[in-house]
């Protein structure tokens, strides 16, 4: 960290301070760019080890899913009295399922997915990349000839672009039916035609949309936690930090590539 | 003497503006055990790093068997590695495998032996370290800190390397365990032929596995000599550490 410099009069001198913030956040940048590619390259070429792929896979697939699960079904549930409410002052009540499943589909089910994985995920591989950086265990696979890259941080980013459309496919499915569960058992929806209407609107560009979507939060998330937990510092409060600004970072790239995905997708007419 | 198999030439590091290593000249032949000690925070690790290519320096050059190695990356880096060991100060056992994964680790990762002849290699090394095949399922966690080092011995070892580094191997560990430890070092080194770097400031474990000791202060060698030499020195520095006084030209690191 640079010394931010003070006028002679003992204040700090603003321009310092733009200047050092500026340069900080391209190195950063410039750090991460560099991490996930190396990351993606280890990701694409041999030697993969698919047993950490597998082990990956159930830590950011199949444990998540309780929790993906329940976020879903809340979600679908909340949006469709709100719909309803909002639908019901210009009589446009009986749109809940066709706005359910777009905004499941097309958005809500990658996105509460991405920020879900963030936090369990993203911290977590940060909070244990980084313990093995402060017990010297990285080290000793460099020393070993194993590359972390290859063993440690690839697995983790094929399993995350592998297990994050697998996830919100399962997050559509049950946002939906938290959505169905609350139109036909409290706002008197007829069962048959709620399904038969969420099956027709709902397009296979809908579903492209959001599982594209998954699979660049996957990357985000898994590069976010590998990023930090390298970087992480010595002693507790490091890997704590670490775990934090992973979590942190990712949430905010999610949300993020979700504004610039849609817009690209809107702007192919997707 | 022959070519050393380790030579460190004017190695500079500094970490911002602290200077940790400013100048270190070393080199270790071919099966001797060269034992470099000095105060907390003198840079032993630092230089070890370097040495091993973990950190690159900002100056100097690093030999490994005559072979410039200070900016090699890849296959030249891997070939050094290959006939590199190194025991980590906290023992650095992977915790999401057992024991005998642990010392196997090369062998399967790199090597690529199949898993059944590994583990029959990792026991039989493990043996060497007087540890018994009960311990080869069970997890780092669930053995004790002298058990750890024994493992992590075991896996700097098991590929038979040219230069072992001992990264403060007596550590945290009782005086009997630390002479145990010690005993094992001296033993599997002899046996391999191999040279050996060690890093400490515990001074009996230095004198009893030391060929020559060197003394690290202020990011430079200060006094390089034979182990039965360490006692009359002769320089201020290495008899006050050596014989533990808080008085002399060292100030403790407070």
């Amino acid at each position: 960290m640079s010394n931010v410099s003070t006028h002679k009069s003992g204040f700090p001198n603003p321009l310092r301070w733009i200047g050092a913030g500026v340069l900080g956040t391209f190195a950063e940048i410039g750090r991460l760019s560099t991490f996930a590619g190396r990351m993606a390259f280890a990701a694409v070429t041999p030697r993969w080890f698919f047993g950490q792929i597998w082990r990956q896979m159930i830590q950011i697939g199949f444990y998540s899913f309780p929790v993906v699960g329940m976020s879903a079904v809340f979600i679908g549930a909340a949006l469709a009295l709100n719909i309803y409410s909002g639908g019901s002052r210009f009589g446009a009540e009986q749109f809940v399922p066709n706005i359910v499943v777009l905004g499941i589909t097309r958005e809500l089910g990658a996105v509460i997915t991405g920020l879900m994985l963030a936090g369990r995920v993203s911290a977590g591989i940060s909070a244990e990349i980084g313990a093995m950086r402060v017990t010297e265990q990285i080290d000793a696979l460099e020393t070993l000839s194993a590359s972390p890259f290859r063993y440690l941080y690839a697995p983790r980013l094929l399993a995350a672009i592998i297990s994050l459309p697998i996830l919100v496919a399962a997050s559509d499915i049950i946002g939906v039916m938290g959505g169905w569960l609350v139109s036909v058992f409290s706002l008197d929806f007829d069962s048959a035609t709620y399904l038969r209407n969420t099956l027709d609107f709902v397009t296979t560009d809908d579903i492209i949309v959001g599982l594209t979507k998954a699979v660049v939060f996957g990357a985000v998330i898994a590069i976010m936690g590998c990023y930090q937990g390298d970087r992480s510092q010595a002693g507790a409060t490091g890997v704590g930090r670490a775990a934090t600004l992973s979590m942190v970072g990712a949430a905010v790239l999610v949300l993020a590539t979700n504004y610039i995905m849609s817009n690209l997708f809107a702007e192919l007419g997707l | 003497m022959s070519e050393p198999i380790l030579k460190l030439e004017n190695v500079v590091k500094s970490f911002g503006r602290n200077e940790v290593l400013r100048g270190v000249d070393l080199d270790v032949a071919p099966g001797q055990s060269l034992v470099v000690i000095g105060g907390s925070g003198s840079g032993k690790s630092v230089m070890l790093k370097n040495a091993l290519g973990l950190m690159t320096p900002d100056s100097g050059k690093v030999f490994f068997d005559g072979q410039d190695v200070t900016q090699s990356t890849g296959k030249p880096r891997e070939m050094m590695r290959s006939r590199v060991g190194m025991l980590f100060q906290s023992g650095a056992l992977f915790d999401s495998l057992t024991v005998w994964e642990n010392v196997a680790f090369r062998l399967i990762h790199k090597e690529r032996l199949k898993r059944s002849d590994a583990k029959e290699r990792a026991i039989a090394t493990l043996k060497k370290v007087r540890l018994g095949s009960e311990v080869a399922g069970l997890y780092p966690a669930e053995i004790s800190g002298g058990m750890q080092k024994r493992v992590s011995l075991a896996r700097s070892i098991i590929s038979e390397p040219d230069l072992i580094f001992f990264d403060e191997p007596t550590t945290g560990l009782d005086p009997i365990t630390a002479d145990a430890i010690n005993d094992l070092i001296l033993e599997q080194v002899r046996e391999l032929g191999a040279a050996a770097v060690s890093i400490t400031h515990d001074m009996p474990s230095a004198r009893k596995i030391a060929d020559e000791i060197a003394m690290l202060f202020e990011g430079k060698i200060i006094w390089r000599g034979k182990a039965s030499d360490v006692e009359h020195s002769g320089n201020e520095y290495v008899d006050q550490f050596v014989h533990g006084r808080a008085s002399g030209p060292i100030q403790p690191a407070m």
